[in-house]
């Protein structure tokens, strides 16, 4: 394999292209059997990041790059994950703080 | 000063892993194609838009006092006298990841300079994604006509047609400039630009295939960035 090309063998492709279909449907499924509450938002996460794995890294063949490449797309994104922690507080911030005005102003 | 005169010794890492690597004198991304780490870091900064819009959405949605519509119902269409929950965007879900298979195997045949595959297949995966954006567009029609404004709607939550129209339409213009990318991509490599190594209209570089495998890089992006909206904004 020449450097910076990046060929593999059709079956692989073929076989996440499938996955993807079939956890697609299955996400499509949570909502058709209208599964609430955790067991819900648990499936939802689950399929989806199985199906956001599967095409990073072989579609987008991130599992066949350098240490290197992989290490700086990968680590800001948990910045990203810092960042909805904060925000998830303060929106209940927000929440309460609505609440509680219009609980005084009576409206 | 007095200090750096003193001994320093420079001594090259032994072969550790990353650090090996991040700590190279030259480049880091040995190797890697320059246009390929530069699409990468682009979809590094895009990943960071989208998401502040998920994180914004997640914000305005846990802070509402009003119930926020269920997108069960709200997407769901009538065929015949059923009911059929989320099925436009279930349909819009299978086609994008159809065309994420189509231009995984249009990469594999340029690197083969398999051309007229390529081409093929590249040509597959834009009208596949002219078709998404065209039923995104029938989605808005049909949510405008039911009365769905950035600040109002009748189902519910006001927040949620402004979150709406905002994602939506952000990734309807990524797969929109997608699309157009792609057509332009399919008739370079039907014309043989990459074997030929004509030189770009617009760039002056040189054509080769990983311009291929940039492409994508960024089409497969786009179907990522649907999973995470069809998860948290349809599904959630």
């Amino acid at each position: 394999m020449a450097e910076g090309t990046q060929q593999h063998p059709l079956k692989i492709y073929f076989f996440v292209w499938t996955l993807l279909f079939v956890f697609s449907a299955f996400s499509y499924m949570v909502d058709w059997f209208q599964f609430q509450g955790y067991l819900r938002w648990g499936l939802i996460l689950l399929f989806m990041l199985v199906k956001a794995g599967f095409i990073c890294a072989i579609f987008m063949h991130m599992w066949w790059e350098r240490l290197a490449i992989k290490f700086a797309i990968l680590t800001p994104c948990f910045a990203v994950l810092v960042f909805v922690f904060i925000m998830w507080h303060e929106s209940f911030y927000t929440l309460i703080a609505r609440k509680l005005y219009f609980l005084v102003t009576g409206s | 000063m007095e200090e750096s005169a003193s001994t320093i010794e420079v001594s090259i890492p032994p072969n550790k892993g990353l650090a090996t690597e991040w700590a190279s004198d030259q480049k880091a991304f040995k190797g890697v194609p320059w246009g390929k780490a530069m699409m990468w870091i682009f979809l590094v900064s895009d990943t960071f838009v989208f998401s502040i819009f998920l994180i914004s959405y997640m914000t305005v949605r846990f802070s509402t006092k009003a119930e926020w519509p269920n997108p069960s119902e709200v997407f769901a269409l009538h065929v015949g006298h059923v009911s059929v929950p989320l099925l436009l965007i279930a349909i819009m879900t299978f086609i994008l990841i159809t065309s994420s298979g189509t231009m995984a195997l249009a990469v594999k045949y340029g690197y083969e300079k398999n051309r007229k595959m390529c081409a093929i297949l590249m040509l597959a995966t834009a009208v596949f994604g002219a078709s998404f954006v065209g039923m995104q567009a029938f989605e808005w029609t049909k949510l405008i006509m039911e009365g769905v404004r950035p600040w109002e709607n009748p189902f519910g939550a006001p927040q949620f047609g402004s979150i709406f129209f905002m994602v939506t339409g952000f990734h309807g213009t990524h797969v929109t400039i997608g699309v157009i990318f792609l057509f332009i991509m399919a008739r370079k490599a039907w014309r043989g630009d990459f074997d030929t190594g004509r030189r770009g209209f617009f760039t002056s570089q040189k054509s080769h295939y990983e311009a291929v495998e940039i492409m994508g890089l960024y089409w497969h992006f786009v179907d990522l960035v649907w999973v995470f909206i069809f998860a948290f904004f349809y599904l959630w």
